[in-house]
């Protein structure tokens, strides 16, 4: 990443400042506030620090040039590697902070030695990892845990997704004197970056949150899943449950079954939900397509199929294509709850998490319930906050009693 | 009548420290100690200056560089004749050394504005300390906290009263002015073993009795092992399973009755020290309706952050619980000092090293390998000898080992323990890496100066992981 070294905010009395001597040059390793060059103003000399480490690689305004506030004089290249760092004797024992948007030294200076070689060794992102040792620092047990809970993922097969739980190899965050290793994005990675970013910032997303005791319906399950299996020929799961509910929250407030496109919106009388499955290339989300009208059995059938394609590899793209509404499910990775990022151009997607006992109460007495963490991401350029939580609690309704489903109220 | 922020009763490493760090906390402070001197001034520093780890570590140094002068010098090429040892002079170094530690706890005492008295200090209603001022009369102060330190003394046992001439106990066998021709220990406790070497090394022969069945139980079953080898070979008569059923003064000495695994025996000694352990001492502390809640075992009750039953009342050091170590009642000292200031402060037990001065020096911090086991916790041990280091052939040093104790799973260490010479120096090493929480790994991946004694800890680290270079 370049970083400008600009002439720093002047004062309105001061028009300009003059370059003195540069105290590097370009191709030279600098450390963070190291001083690169001074200014001679009228009033006073002025002191130009390194905004970050790197190495210098542009130098635009050399001595004896004038420069005018907050003028770019030259950039710094983050992630260059640095040979020179050797070199650049002072600096050089400090950690040089690398290629990350952040420039705060974070925990990648204080990293210990077996932290460091585990982090160099998998490619990891010590910030995303969370430290328990003194202080919040990274311990190797810490590091050990999160590579066994995550392998990391390859990207998905056609589609960009929202990503509810697998995590990214991430650029390593140490510095090029430890061994960087520098890897082009895929295509395929470069496009769902542009897609996720593109989501963020054109929808405004927010997430409503609540929850569900997932009791009555594990109790229907119980209680029909063998007849259902012996009628049907298929495993009766829960995702059938939430797509109907899903359908019969998206008829009630069309607005989440809507999106926008140019100046319009445009809503659809029918619903195509994606169901996010894991397979070996990450996780894909195939569109089981009107579910209005499937059935119980329809859609656990469907959803099986997509399950082994997606392990074959042999899902379609038209398999994946289109959606006016997406479900996925991080329980299955153990998160409890989590902000969904929208699947474009879709305006909202349901997320569900690991259902886990937890004490509530209900009638005035505390009772163990097998609880789930319900979150819904939204558009809200489409879809107000009223609407927003009324079609999570009617998800939740339904849920919570299934006759509502039977009786559509 | 005066008052202060904190009242400190007992001048020994837990209440000086403590005081000191309120002095440099801004708090108005006092420190009652009744400790007073051979020459009648106050002495202060308590147990560990005035008859514990500061006179007995420079008994244990002179009478190191005795035993050197047959035992290790010669083959250096070094060879002495007619070498002595005047027991007086030895004696009186040691009351030196103690003296100078007593004026320089005085002075930083002074150098933080902390108002020492000298007397004994009771702790009456209303967070009151009444002093008997020695040699004066009694003083009331009043305090907002007060912090009580008042340590532990030894344990009698009926069966060996102390007579402080023939049977003595820590206080006694630091000060005996001729070398006894045979010395009797009661207890093969850290006390009983370092008293024991230094007497044995100045030529008595020392007969060491401990009930029993296990040598050093808190210590690593395999450093106790290769101590207890260690120490027999150095001359210590080192009986287990020996409990002692009666001491006679006679007029040679004492006679000494124990029952061993062989039946009842008896053993005739110039004389007998009695070091069996330490007790909380509570005698006079506070008055009885002050309902200063106790344990079982006579120690202060306290929570995890020292505060006794009473409102405004802490407790630190040998008269609470935990192991009795003299660095323990320091860091309680700072941390209730802090706590009382109004900041965040913890203690934390599991980072506490233990050491004993014998020779080869024994240190360890964490769990041993029999604690590990006992909770079933996976672990993976890596153990490196002196005998593999440069440097200690180089100084004829090569007793002992370095073993790590590290999880099994993250790898992180549980437990450090060193037999060796410079043990207690080089187990901070350890202690820092424990409190950091840090992995085999991260010793094994830190330079050690080399040749140092430190390297067997990096090889040691290495060897957790089955790679130890110089093994």
């Amino acid at each position: 990443m370049l970083v400008d070294v600009k002439v720093p905010l002047l004062a309105e009395s001061i028009p300009d400042a003059t370059l003195l001597d540069w105290k590097k040059g370009p191709g030279e390793a600098v450390a963070r506030d190291e001083i690169l060059l001074e200014l001679e103003t009228d009033k006073v000399v002025l002191e130009v620090p390194a905004p970050q480490a790197g190495v210098l690689s542009e130098v635009l305004k050399n001595t004896g040039d004038i420069a005018l506030s907050e003028e770019v004089l030259a950039r710094i290249d983050t992630e260059a590697a640095a040979s020179a760092a050797a070199k650049g004797a002072d600096g050089g024992a400090e950690a040089v902070p690398a290629g990350q948007a952040a420039d705060e030294p974070t925990g990648s200076d204080a990293l210990s030695p077996a932290v460091q070689r585990l982090v160099a060794e998998h490619d990891l992102d010590a910030s995303a990892i969370t430290g328990t040792g003194k202080g919040g620092r990274l311990i190797k047990g810490d590091v050990l845990a999160y590579l066994d809970a995550n392998k990391p993922a390859p990207p998905p097969a056609a589609k960009p997704t929202p990503p509810p739980a697998a995590k990214p190899a991430a650029p390593p965050p140490v510095s090029g004197e430890r061994g960087e290793r520098r890897e082009s994005m895929s295509r395929l990675r470069m496009r769902i970056a542009e897609r996720l970013v593109e989501a963020q910032q054109t929808a405004a997303i927010l997430t409503t949150f609540n929850e569900v005791d997932m009791q009555p319906v594990m109790a229907l399950r119980k209680r029909y899943k063998d007849q259902f299996e012996k009628t049907h020929g298929v495993r009766l799961g829960f995702m059938s449950f939430f797509a109907k509910a899903a359908v019969q929250a998206l008829e009630r407030f069309p607005a989440v079954n809507a999106y926008i496109e140019g100046n319009d919106t445009v809503y659809h009388d029918y619903q195509d939900i994606g169901v996010a499955v894991g397979s070996p290339r990450g996780l894909v989300v195939p569109i089981l397509r009107d579910v209005a009208q499937m059935s119980f059995a329809d859609i656990e059938a469907t959803i099986a199929e997509y399950g082994a394609k997606a392990r074959d590899g042999t899902l379609t793209v038209e398999e994946m294509s289109g959606g006016t509404f997406t479900i996925s499910n991080g329980g299955v990775f153990g998160s409890l709850l989590s902000t969904p990022i929208l699947n474009p151009p879709q305006s909202a997607i349901l997320g569900m998490h690991k259902t886990q006992e937890r004490p509530i109460v209900v009638d005035g007495e505390i009772v163990v319930r097998p609880m789930m963490y319900l979150a819904l991401s939204y558009d809200h350029r489409i879809v107000d906050g009223r609407e927003a939580v009324l079609f999570l609690v009617t998800i939740k309704e339904a849920i919570e009693d299934p006759a509502r489903l039977l009786l559509g109220v | 009548m005066k008052n202060y922020d904190v009242v400190v009763i007992g001048g020994g490493p837990g209440g000086y420290v403590a005081a000191i760090r309120c002095g440099q906390l801004g708090l108005a402070t006092a420190l009652v100690d009744e400790w007073l001197g051979a020459d009648g001034k106050p002495a202060l520093g308590g147990t560990c200056l005035n008859v514990g780890c500061i006179p007995s570590k420079a008994l244990l140094d002179s009478s190191h560089h005795y035993h050197n002068l047959e035992h290790l010098l010669p083959a250096h090429g070094i060879s002495i004749k007619g070498a002595s040892m005047d027991v007086a002079t030895m004696q009186s170094r040691k009351n030196k050394v103690v003296q100078t530690m007593n004026r320089g706890v005085a002075a930083l005492l002074k150098k933080n504005k902390v108002e020492a008295y000298t007397g004994h200090g009771r702790l009456q209603a209303g967070n009151r300390v009444a002093i008997a001022i020695h040699g004066g009369n009694e003083e009331v102060v009043t305090a907002k906290s007060v912090i009580i330190a008042s340590g532990s003394v030894p344990i009698d046992i009926p069966v060996a009263p102390v007579d402080g001439r023939s049977i003595v106990d820590n206080a006694g066998a630091l000060a005996f002015d001729k070398v006894p021709t045979r010395l009797g220990v009661i207890g093969a406790g850290v006390i009983g073993l370092e008293l024991g070497s230094v007497w044995n090394r100045l030529g008595s022969e020392v007969v060491i009795l401990e009930a029993l069945e296990d040598f050093l139980p808190a210590a690593d079953n395999q450093i106790a092992r290769e101590a207890l080898k260690a120490l027999t070979k150095q001359g210590l008569d080192i009986q287990l399973g020996a409990r002692v059923t009666g001491a006679k003064v006679t007029k040679n000495g004492v006679n000494v009755k124990y029952e061993s695994k062989e039946g009842a025996k008896a053993l005739e000694v110039e004389r007998l020290v009695v070091a069996v352990g330490r007790r909380a001492n509570t005698t006079g502390l506070a008055d009885a309706d002050l309902g200063l809640a106790t344990d079982d075992a006579g120690r202060i009750q306290v929570d995890d952050r020292c505060r006794t039953s009473i409102d405004g009342v802490y407790a630190i050091g040998d008269v609470v619980k935990g192991p009795m170590l003299a660095h323990k009642a320091s860091e309680e000292g700072i941390a209730v000092a802090e706590l009382i200031a109004g900041h965040a402060a913890h203690i934390d037990h599991r980072t506490v090293p233990w050491v004993i001065y014998t020779h080869p020096e024994i240190a360890w911090v964490g769990d041993t390998e029999q604690q590990l086991k006992g909770r079933s916790v996976a672990y993976r041990s890596g153990s490196f000898p002196y005998r593999a280091l440069g440097r200690a052939h180089g100084s004829g040093e090569t007793d002992g080992f370095i073993k790590i104790l590290a999880d099994a799973k993250t790898d992180e260490i549980l437990g450090v323990h060193i037999f060796g010479a410079q043990a207690s120096e080089l187990i901070a090493e350890a202690v820092t890496a424990m409190v950091f929480r840090a992995s085999s790994e991260d010793l094994a991946r830190t330079i050690h100066a080399h040749p140092t004694l430190s390297e067997a800890m990096h090889e040691a680290a290495l060897a957790v992981d089955g790679r130890a270079i110089h093994m």
